[in-house]
């Protein structure tokens, strides 16, 4: 598959304030740290929720929990002949959510099927008192009643577009692309 | 992270035996059992991976461990089970292997793990059925899942496997263990030596790659890991040793022995043991000694065989891609 891009939705400074709002949202919607946990979306929400952690720290001069979690296993496509990939690390604080605001991460939110696996595979480690979803980056063209909370950047979208959030962690600019692909993608994708 | 199948082709709808599996696939299947293992630890563990799908375990020779072992990976995938053995199937009324497994395979299953005293038995039934087949040991031929175990154990003491020294010592011709266990290592490039009495050591052995010894103590010489082979109190009787008191006295693992291997050098079992045949208590039971953790750790290799094996077959019925070709895809970016 081919990727041409289209335009820069959101450059390195630009990034650095959207994360930056994003930490001081966070803080509001959870009311403080005291029972706060983030927790990245493997693989593109995890180097995103340590920055947002990484931003309220400088605000609040405390750093919040951090977590990570794989949908791999909770998948709803076994049989869409989507790719499934291959499993990564989910780590929880004390292995336990319950009680707690958990704000789940993730880079880019679009047919809401990796969010449903995800609420899925947090609901496993106990009874959060709330959930909430930052997203990065909303592009629309949900399949499943999902909405974000805190949202960093809104892009209208079509099925041809693939939305790329490159951080430096991941080897990338500090960016955030909209790539047309060139070849019509298969039904369905997440 | 993103490991590929690429070398070995990416086939993986049967686990039939370690021979000829390359070390991109061993590593692979290592690599997810360090994530199964995390969510057993958890305190709810079970995943939906799984969801849907049939095991038939058909142990046609008794097996309490490897039983159980898969059993409980099957249920922390939430698979749905059934368990045959010889005293409640019909085999037990003259029905051949081939009829039986015809039978079960009626019932639709979607992944038949076989134990069988038949050397191939397994291999016969891949090429029969329909549905995928995983080896949980057959007659004297291999025992993959206990060699991936074995693996994962030594690198999860070591860090890694490559350039590490192993003897396998004990009844090597009549162990499916060591012939898995001597495949899978020397393809991830291990240093393997095998030790036993020349009664025990089938000809022609050194052509798997190892070191043969037909004394123990220079065999443990400098080792980073010594592997002891259950001696099988049934074969007392082909006179292939005096006594159990006479082969501990030669073969069996004491602290002095153990004294010539690597001082970080860890002990290893597949079990069950013979206590004072070829291990000594205070070995069995002491620091060094991980054949506990062999156990635990076999659960974690068995979830992540079934789960490769359901990915692949879910392919094969075109129901899904290859986890070589979403390597591909992640890494072009998209």
């Amino acid at each position: 598959m081919q990727l041409v891009s289209e335009r820069i939705l959101l450059d390195s400074t630009a990034l650095g304030r959207v994360v930056r709002r994003m930490a001081v949202e966070s803080l509001e919607r959870s009311e403080g740290l005291d029972d706060l946990v983030l927790v990245g979306i493997h693989t593109g929400g995890v180097h995103l929720c340590e920055r947002i952690a990484d931003a309220i720290e400088e605000v609040e001069g405390e750093r919040p929990a951090t977590g990570r979690i794989d949908i791999t296993l909770y998948r709803d496509d076994a049989f869409l002949g989507l790719p499934r990939p291959i499993i990564g690390e989910t780590r929880i604080p004390d292995d336990s959510i319950a009680g707690k605001t958990v704000m789940l991460v993730d880079d880019v939110l679009f047919t809401g099927r990796t969010v449903r696996a995800a609420l899925d595979a947090l609901l496993d480690f106990g009874r959060p008192s709330k959930i909430l979803l930052a997203v990065l980056v909303d592009r629309g063209r949900r399949e499943l009643p999902i909405q974000a909370d805190i949202i960093g950047s809104n892009v209208t979208t079509g099925p041809m577009h693939v939305v790329e959030a490159e951080l430096r962690e991941s080897g990338g600019t500090d960016q955030v692309v909209l790539y047309k692909r060139k070849v019509e993608p298969p039904e369905g994708e997440a | 992270m993103m490991q590929s199948l690429k070398k070995g082709g990416g086939s993986f709808r049967h686990l039939l035996g370690l021979d000829g599996v390359p070390v991109e696939t061993i590593e692979l299947i290592l690599d997810q059992a360090v994530h199964m293992k995390d969510i057993m630890a958890r305190p709810f563990k079970k995943v939906p991976a799984m969801r849907g799908t049939t095991v038939v375990n058909f142990f046609v020779e008794p097996s309490t461990r490897t039983r159980t072992s898969f059993s409980l990976a099957e249920k922390h995938l939430s698979a749905d089970t059934v368990s045959f053995s010889p005293s409640t199937s019909s085999l037990s009324k003259g029905e051949t292997l081939l009829d039986t497994a015809r039978n079960l395979e009626a019932m639709q299953p979607d992944i038949l793990v076989i134990r069988h005293h038949a050397t191939g038995a397994p291999h016969f039934l891949a090429r029969a059925l329909n549905c995928s087949v995983v080896n949980a040991g057959d007659g004297i031929h291999e025992h993959p899942t206990q060699a991936l175990l074995d693996l994962f154990t030594i690198r999860e003491n070591k860090g890694k496997l490559a350039g590490l020294k192993v003897v396998i010592a004990g009844d090597i011709a009549h162990s499916r263990v060591a012939r898995s266990g001597i495949f899978g290592m020397v393809s991830c490039g291990m240093d393997v030596r095998v030790a036993g009495p020349r009664t025990m050591l089938p000809k022609g052995i050194e052509s798997l790659g190892v070191k043969v010894f037909d004394r123990l103590e220079p065999a443990v010489e400098g080792t980073d890991v010594v592997m002891m082979l259950r001696i099988q109190r049934e074969r007392l009787g082909e006179a292939l040793f005096p006594s159990a008191r006479e082969y501990f006295r030669f073969f069996g693992l004491t602290p002095d022995v153990l004294a010539l291997a690597d001082k970080d050098a860890i002990v290893m079992h597949p079990g069950p043991i013979n206590r004072c045949v070829e291990i000594d208590h205070d070995i069995a039971d002491g620091p060094r000694s991980v054949i506990l953790d062999q156990v635990t750790n076999g659960i974690a290799v068995r979830m992540a065989v079934l789960h490769l094996v359901n990915q692949a077959r879910l392919e094969a019925l075109g129901l899904g891609v290859s986890v070589t070709a979403q390597a591909k895809t992640t890494e072009e970016g998209s």
